[in-house]
């Protein structure tokens, strides 16, 4: 197979790059862009350390090809912080200490920012937002900070600066 | 004393990473890239033992894109242990010479311009092995008749411990009932989500640059340093953030070694990272054992002695099991008062993967066996698990006799907290029960088998004009929020604000040697040494603020917030930057530089200080499936005085997880040798659905040998919630579960021996 060229927007910028048609999206994200907020963390599919958004949908980029996303809108970790300021979901992880090694905070926090977009307004029951994140194995902190966290975005006690 | 007006101690202050680990830009070993980088791959050995007769490595060097190829016979083939001081117990060649005694052991190392050449090379390695009979279970292996594993060692025995104070048999005498029992203890693995991995760079100048995770950056500059033939100081070890460690990450392992060896050889940089089954395969495990257990007991409760004996599956090598059968055998004894208390250990060679520290240190298993039978022994007596509990616990004040003296304890009010809750609870429906368990841990080691002649802890904090503070630390933060806490302990002693400190860590260039995050050590000791370091330049700026204000000697100078001013008096002061400012020119221009440093002496044999918990588990139990839901973890914790408050509840809900997943979910079976499920989709994990509530309450108490009042938190909570879950199943159905983990299997098992015993009577 012949390399090609893609063409995809992560965190709102156009990019075009040269890949072999294997390349997986997480490939793309760290070794061609450069974006190494997203983490690897397992070869199964099963961790959830690499999750981005594209076109809004929560996808663990380990599972697709990155030319599966041309012309898509791909965001990253580190697409959430607009000019310095902080998104609601990193003010909450900040305020409850939803991280500790930091490993697989990039992807729960876009896991969890995806979430909190597809509820629009509607508040979740505790039991959801656990199961947002069932995909995110997080090692450190027992997950109870992260469900506070993204409970308090779910109530709008923080709001978009 | 820990009622204290403190400004920032205790206080919700963001961790100082939190930034940079929110937005993605903190950056680890396996996100570093360096110009010129190749990328190594591991060859492992498919045998769990076997003699390497040859490697032949020429056509894998014939391969288009491949720089080097390295086994054994490029090293210098120096065995290597991290207890230094003990030549017999420094038994792992990396790359080994002459056998292979473990399924994915090393046994070559390839360096290419990309990880898929390199991975491809490795299928034109040509090892030829002969295959040697194995042994995987230490009441195997220690027969007479088991194949020998490391020549000269007999009957596989790799350590020996032996506790003893009081009379044991005479204690034994005395009692009215004793119980023994077998417990089989699994493994778990560390399963940090960043995988071992590790960039080295070699240069001309014969210094050798490894970016790594690590546990202590100062363990890995002496041990690369000692297996390579450089010395200490031309190794530089650079921890950038480190995605976990857990007890796995302070050995030296195989992505660091052979980078450092394939470095050495091409001048160039090399990165290694292993992937999630090489990680789950050849990176180590807590220590599975068998526990022997004998506990005497009188009528009113009163514990009269215990006498156990373990065997532990060691693994292929000692690493750091040397000391986890040491901790287990000691734990074992806490927190009660024994008249006479016995513990032999063996630690046993296997031809599997090596055992090590895990979070815990060989005490959760340890409680996982005193735990149940205190509780089987009150049911068989009709007496009362908390009030045997209370009576025979640890106090303020004990010895226990020849190891350690107890300063603070807080183990009665944990008692009593949870026996209030589980009385709270009231009657619970049919097949739901409530265990608990209480138990003590460390706050760092005193031993030193590492052999480390430097101060366990240092610190140097230098102020500069501004009154910005360079805090310099050998501390190691893998995640646990160490760097925060030591930033809490400097912003109150130099009475800053916590924006004032900036934490320099994880690099042996820049920082003081430290023994790093093992052992819940760095709280306690490197908070001492950050706290004398500061309270080091406090000193020296008050003496110009005395200068400065005029005033009387006998009066108090402090500075709080930022403020200089006597204590008496609040309001009369000066600012802080316009001191630091004055101070320096008084001091020819120079920065203030405060020093500070700590190594344990006159505390016993084992730690500092102790911290003290008491947990209680909320289970319900299908008896058809035998699945086990919990509900509720609850913890009544004394770790001293509270540094960071955010980071010890994230500490105590993280032990509660990952000691849940030692309960009941994590195990790792092996077949011939071959672990069976290397991977995230069989090896199981807690997630954040089946994640129960924690609450947490503390108990307040001062410990004086702590900065601030402060001991250990975080590690000793993985040590109750094995035990407390077998509890809770003991208390809903009636059965002992005497192996981890408490399996859907098990239960049923349990249940249906039960039901046939029953048939029988």
């Amino acid at each position: 197979m012949e390399k090609q060229v893609l063409r995809l927007k992560v965190n709102g910028e156009e990019y075009e790059i040269f890949i072999h048609p294997k390349t997986l999206l997480v490939e793309a994200i760290r070794d061609h862009l450069g974006f190494t907020g997203t983490k690897r963390g397992c070869d199964t599919v099963s961790c959830g350390a690499c999750t981005v958004n594209v076109n809004g949908m929560s996808v663990k980029s380990c599972s697709i090809l990155a030319v599966q996303c041309e012309g898509m809108e791909v965001a990253t970790v580190e697409g959430l912080e607009v000019n310095g300021k902080l998104s609601p979901m990193q003010r909450a992880f900040l305020d409850n200490g939803s991280y500790q090694c930091g490993f697989c905070t990039p992807g729960m926090l876009m896991s969890s920012t995806a979430f909190i977009d597809e509820l629009g307004g509607k508040k979740p029951s505790e039991e959801e937002i656990r199961e947002s994140i069932e995909g995110n194995i997080c090692r450190c902190t027992g997950y109870n900070s992260i469900v506070r966290a993204i409970d308090a975005v779910a109530q709008g006690k923080y709001k978009e600066e | 004393m820990s009622h204290k007006n403190f400004s920032v101690i205790n206080t919700p202050v963001h961790n100082i990473d939190g930034i940079a680990k929110v937005t993605g830009r903190a950056t680890y070993a396996f996100d570093v890239t360096l110009p010129g980088m190749l990328y190594g791959k591991i060859l492992r050995s498919p045998h769990p033992h076997a003699k390497i007769i040859n490697i032949d490595t020429s056509k894998a060097l014939e391969f288009p894109g491949v720089r080097a190829v390295v086994t054994g016979k490029d090293t210098l083939g120096i065995k290597q242990g991290i207890w230094r001081r003990y030549e017999e117990l420094c038994d792992e060649q990396i790359l080994p010479l002459e056998k292979v005694r473990y399924i994915g052991e090393p046994v070559a190392a390839v360096a290419a311009v990309t990880e898929e050449i390199a991975e491809m090379a490795l299928d034109l390695i040509d090892v030829e092995y002969e295959v040697l009979p194995a042994v995987y279970e230490p009441m195997e292996a220690i027969k007479k008749e088991a194949p020998t594993i490391h020549e000269g060692v007999e009957r596989n025995i790799n350590v020996t411990r032996h506790i003893e104070w009081g009379d044991v048999d005479d204690a034994f005498e005395d009692a009215d009932y004793i119980r023994e029992d077998w417990f089989k203890c699994s493994g778990q693995h560390h399963m940090c989500m960043e995988t071992r991995g590790a960039v080295s760079s070699f240069t001309p100048e014969g210094k050798l640059t490894v970016y790594t995770g690590t546990q202590s950056a100062y363990y890995h500059q002496g041990l690369l340093a000692g297996v390579l033939g450089l010395r200490e100081g031309d190794v530089r070890i650079i921890a950038p953030y480190t995605g976990g460690g857990f007890g796995g990450k302070f050995e030296l392992d195989a992505a660091q070694f052979c980078s450092a060896v394939l470095s050495m050889k091409l001048n160039k940089p090399v990165k290694i990272v292993f992937t999630r089954e090489e990680d789950f395969i050849a990176s180590k495990r807590r220590t599975p054992m068998f526990y022997y257990v004998r506990t005497g007991i009188k009528k009113d409760g009163t514990f009269c002695a215990r006498e156990s004996r373990m065997f532990s599956n060691g693994g292929a090598y000692t690493g750091m099991g040397a000391t986890a059968l040491y901790l287990t055998g000691f734990f074992h004894s806490f927190p009660y008062k024994w008249r006479g208390y016995r513990y032999d250990g063996y630690r046993v060679y296997t031809n599997t993967m090596p055992s090590t520290s895990m979070r815990g240190f060989g005490a959760p298993q340890a409680m996982f066996c005193s735990e149940q039978q205190i509780d089987w022994i009150c049911a068989d007596m009709g007496l009362d698990p908390f009030e045997v509990r209370r009576k025979n616990g640890h106090t303020e004040g004990y010895e226990v006799p020849g190891q350690a003296f107890i300063a603070s304890c807080g183990l009665e009010q944990c008692i009593n907290e949870i026996e209030k809750w589980v009385k709270d609870k009231g009657k619970l429906p049919a097949n739901r029960g409530i265990g608990i368990s209480s138990c003590g841990f460390m706050s760092g080691g005193i031993f030193n088998w590492f052999d480390s002649p430097y101060s366990f802890s240092s610190a140097v904090i230098t102020i500069n004009v501004d009154g910005t503070v360079e805090l310099h630390v050998g501390c190691q933060d893998i995640g646990q929020g160490s760097n925060t806490t030591m930033a809490i302990i400097a912003a109150e002693t130099l009475g800053v604000k916590m924006e004032d400190i900036k934490v320099h860590s994880g690099d042996t260039d820049h920082c003081p040697a430290d023994l790093g995050a093992w052992g819940s050590r760095q709280t306690l000791m490197t908070g001492n040494a950050v706290k004398m370091a500061c309270e080091d330049a406090k000193k020296q700026l008050l003496e110009f603020a005395y200068a400065e204000m005029g005033i009387n000697i006998v009066y108090d100078l402090d500075i709080k917030d930022r403020w200089v001013h006597i204590v008496a008096r609040p309001e009369r002061g000066m600012k802080y930057e316009e001191l630091v400012k004055k101070a320096l020119r008084g001091k020819d221009g120079q920065r203030i530089v405060g020093r500070g440093y700590y190594t344990p002496h006159r505390k016993g044999m084992i730690s500092p200080a102790y911290s003290y918990m008491m947990q209680a588990v909320d289970a319900e139990i299908d008896p058809e499936t035998g699945k086990i839901t919990v509900h509720e973890v609850m913890t009544a914790h004394d770790c001293g005085q509270p540094i960071n408050t955010l980071g010890l509840i994230g500490q105590l809900e993280g032990a509660a997880s990952m000691a849940l997943g030692y309960a009941y979910l994590e195990d790792m079976p092996f077949e011939d040798g071959k672990m069976m499920n290397p991977n995230l989709v069989d090896y199981k994990i807690i997630k954040a659905p089946e994640m129960p509530h924690t609450p947490i309450i503390e108990i307040d108490t001062y410990e004086p040998e702590g900065p601030y009042g402060a001991k250990e938190a975080g590690e000793g909570l993985t040590n109750p919630t094995a035990a407390a879950l077998g509890n809770a199943v003991f208390n809903a159905l009636g059965i002992k579960m005497k192996e981890l983990p408490i399996t859907p299997e098990r239960i049923r098992k349990a249940l249906k021996e039960k039901k046939e015993e029953e048939a029988k009577k």
